[in-house]
């Protein structure tokens, strides 16, 4: 059965779903093809958390499909400081999210699609999903040359990866997402990709580095939207759906309620920092004040994305000692995190003895307190 | 019914409304070693990555017990039973394996252990409008115990709000809603009116006891309320603020009232709002606000400055550096736009576009946040009239300006008009400010305001 993929359908989506038999879709068994209007990668994962929590996939199998505007999206258990360039980042103006499913961290942008397979959990079948993108990949371009490794990554021409697996199991219902790299921004992404940071110990899973490529520079006339019709229809075919894709808002609570609560937990600082996982940071930093150098030492431990202990090394007498171990006791339960020192470290200024010169020095090592996270 | 779970009927006796039904004592339940079950693609072990319980909390069957993980997969793994966590066998980043067991579990003894296969959430029954599983497309939450005990009591699930995590439906969610059922209190049991008529009929003076049964006095209805008290830390920006409120503290505040006539000013800044929009600034008065304070302090410049720690030396500051109170995720934080006395309005209102851009964002620098002078806390804008604003260190003095209201005034003619009337109220440091001051500085600043031409003349 062959899936009209140039008809998707654009109908209000309340006809599609409201249906007398309760749940999602118009069809209660059966495989469901959905694919967002939506770049926001917040709102993407919330979508992804409300099927996992809240549709009945007994007899169901659903496809996502789903592109976002530039982000940086970490697994559940990893270290953002040590997976990527933050500044970076927030110079850049691209977001940071943590996705709920295993696995590393990617970059995603709008050259770069994401398919997430959702079924019950005893139906979870990483190594049948990719297969079926392969396949749907071959069927649209025989000449490819890729094939799916033991790690469940997507490799073309044996060496470059064009896709990343991870995966969440709940009670009852599981989900397999991966991504598919057509026509991203390689340079953006390698340069944030890279952390700048040394000295950092942590226990979190770490990201394994791989060369990739865009399949565009393999066959330039590719486009993210061919490949997102060829898997929709292989993935058709498979399940034999007969209804055309149905798109969906991720911010529609009439078709998702609960969905806006969802998209907000995951932009929460809770989530995204407060969830990584404990670890411990030692370096040292120069300062140049005046004419001199001056070596500090910073050591901290960091849980739940809170400094949980500090210790600031000055040279003697730089700053009175009663303001340092001040900074000390106000950093000490803070975040871990510029703007919250930024605020904190000018705040209690007020409360400094009013020298030009001491303010100066404090404002230096503050700055480079802040660069530090 | 397919539940193998036994209730103790007893335990639901509406006369006993506050007896718990948690584990919380009596006899010692039986203890239950909750195995790791299988993830799937034949995974043997997986890294336990984060707990969400610890020893001794009450757990409910589908409740989250522990997050792990294997190859990029991340399991959430839920528990099968309600019961207390007895023991956690493996510690954060350890491995566990799949068959063996992972966290211990006190089962309460009267309910007996849930059967051993999942229970689905989705079964096949005959009583379906108490087991109502789909509400709009939602899975109900609550245990096959609450189930039964909604299906004893013909409750429908649907109509009942969970209080429970994911509003899952709990045993005191059913308890409430058969409560507001029956009405205001529940009648005595029957054996405490057999008693009563006996006391009546004797010379034996009546005991307090026998007075309380005789009178079922509708009271309010026991309210059955489960929320705690959350007691939190107070931590980075919040502990700066402590700090600088408690300094603030030490400073003799006096505060001076005045009401200012905006009419004027609300006509000019309609025409000059698409000018500046055409320059892509938003206009609104604190530009306004701000550099006419700046021209006040031209003339009072000791509300500019600053009192050092033994009070001996009074600096006064070159820059009027005006801060501008902004409600923040964080909290109240106060960036200043710097050398005021220097600025058009067209520049203050710039930079405080780009001032409240970062302050909304949460991502103010340190340069925007130190170095004020002077305060503006425009509380208007959320509401109130006259306000007692604290002065911030080391500033002498701070404005807090209400909102503006359409009030009747008169004119020079004795005419009633529709005037716009907005309130302010100055906080200064009465060490080194005196009221008079304080009052010359507000006319000059209500002067300015009140007839804008008049900033004409005095603009540098």
């Amino acid at each position: 059965m062959v899936l009209q993929s140039s008809f998707k359908s654009c109908l209000p989506l309340s006809c599609l779903l409201r249906t007398p038999r309760a749940g999602f879709g118009g069809t209660a068994s059966g495989g469901l093809i959905i694919q967002s209007l939506s770049n926001d990668v917040y709102q993407n994962l919330a979508v992804e958390d409300w099927i996992h929590d809240h549709m009945n996939l007994e007899n169901r199998q659903v496809l996502f499909l789903w592109r976002n505007s530039p982000a940086v999206v970490i697994g559940r258990h990893q270290n953002p400081w040590q997976e990527c360039n933050l500044q970076l980042m927030r110079q850049k103006n691209i977001k940071l999210a943590r996705r709920r499913s295993g696995g590393g961290t990617v970059y995603h942008d709008l050259g770069n699609i994401n398919l997430t397979f959702f079924t019950t959990r005893k139906k979870y079948e990483r190594m049948e999903n990719l297969k079926l993108v392969v396949k749907a990949l071959k069927a649209l371009r025989p000449q490819l040359n890729i094939h799916v490794t033991d790690r469940y990554d997507i490799l073309l021409d044996g060496q470059y990866k064009i896709s990343g697996t991870a995966a969440k199991l709940g009670r009852t219902t599981a989900y397999h997402h991966c991504t598919l790299l057509c026509n991203a921004n390689k340079f953006v992404l390698s340069s944030v990709l890279k952390s700048p940071y040394k000295g950092l110990k942590s226990n979190a899973t770490p990201s394994v580095r791989a060369s990739v490529k865009n399949l565009f520079e393999e066959d330039p006339s590719l486009t993210c939207e061919m490949l997102l019709d060829a898997i929709a229809e292989e993935y058709a075919t498979q399940h034999r759906i007969d209804h055309p894709i149905t798109l969906i808002n991720p911010t529609d609570e009439t078709v998702l309620p609960g969905i806006n609560d969802k998209s907000k937990e995951l932009q929460t600082w809770e989530w995204v920092y407060g969830k990584t996982p404990k670890f411990s940071v030692s370096t040292c930093f120069n300062m140049i004040y005046k004419d001199s150098v001056l070596d500090v030492k910073v050591d901290m431990d960091i849980k739940h994305g809170r400094i949980e202990a500090c210790d600031i090394d000055l040279p003697q007498q730089w700053l009175p000692p009663a303001l340092c171990s001040e900074l000390v006791k106000s950093l000490t339960g803070s975040k871990f995190c510029p703007y919250e020192t930024t605020a904190l470290s000018s705040t209690l200024l007020r409360t400094c003895p009013q020298d030009y010169e001491l303010h100066s020095k404090w404002n230096l090592l503050c700055e480079n307190m802040t660069m530090l996270m | 019914s397919k539940y193998a779970c036994v209730f103790d009927k007893s335990a639901f006796n509406f006369s006993h409304q506050q007896r718990l039904f948690r584990t919380s004592a009596v006899s010692r339940g039986q203890i239950v070693q909750f195995k790791l079950s299988d993830i799937g693609e034949g995974i043997t072990e997986v890294t336990v990555k984060e707990w969400y319980i610890k020893e001794g909390d009450s757990v409910s069957q589908f409740d989250s017990i522990c997050e792990v993980q294997s190859d990029k997969a991340s399991v959430t793994i839920t528990s099968r039973y309600d019961g207390i966590i007895r023991k956690l066998h493996y510690n954060l980043d350890e491995i566990a394996y799949v068959g063996k067991p992972l966290v211990d579990i006190e089962i309460d003894a009267s309910k007996g252990v849930a059967p051993e296969e999942d229970v689905v959430e989705t079964p096949a029954m005959s009583h379906e409008e108490h087991t109502h599983q789909e509400i709009k497309g939602h899975k109900t939450l609550a245990t096959p115990a609450v189930r039964r005990l909604a299906m004893e009591n013909n409750i429908k699930l649907s109509e009942v709000i969970g209080t429970g995590k994911d509003n899952r439906i709990l045993k005191e969610d059913i308890l409430n809603f058969l409560a507001k059922q029956t009405g205001a209190i529940l009648p005595p049991s029957p054996k405490a009116e057999i008693i009563a008529p006996l006391s009546k009929s004797e010379t034996v003076p009546t005991a307090p006891k026998d007075k309380a049964r005789k009178i079922p006095i509708p009271v309010s209805r026991p309210i059955v309320f489960s929320g705690k008290d959350k007691t939190e830390p107070i931590t980075g920006f919040h502990k700066a603020m402590v700090k600088t409120m408690s300094a603030a503290l030490k400073i003799p505040h006096f505060g001076y009232c005045d009401e200012i006539d905006l009419t004027h000013l609300v006509q000019l800044r309609e025409e000059l709002k698409p000018l500046a929009q055409s320059r892509g600034i938003k206009l609104s008065f604190m530009p306004f606000f701000i550099k006419a304070a700046s021209l006040g302090l031209l003339q009072y410049p000791i509300l500019n400055a600053s009192l050092d720690e033994s009070c001996q030396n009074v600096t006064y500051k070159a820059s009027h550096n005006i801060g501008v109170a902004m409600d923040t995720e964080q909290g109240l934080i106060v960036p200043n736009v710097k050398n005021v006395q220097v600025s058009s309005i067209f520049e203050i209102a710039s930079e405080l576009n780009r001032l409240q851009a970062l302050g909304s964002a949460g991502q103010l620098g340190t340069n925007d946040l130190t170095g004020g002078t002077f305060t503006l806390s425009n509380i208007g804008t959320i509401g109130g009239t006259y306000a007692k604003a604290v002065i911030l260190p080391p500033e002498v003095a701070i404005g807090a300006l209400g909102k503006i209201q359409v009030l009747p005034r008169f004119n020079g003619k004795g005419e009633v008009f529709k005037a716009q009337i907005m309130n302010v109220s100055w906080s200064a440091d009465h060490r080194i400010i005196d009221g008079a001051t304080m009052a010359r500085f507000s006319n000059l600043w209500k002067s300015y305001l009140e007839n804008p031409a008049s900033m004409l003349l005095d603009l540098k």
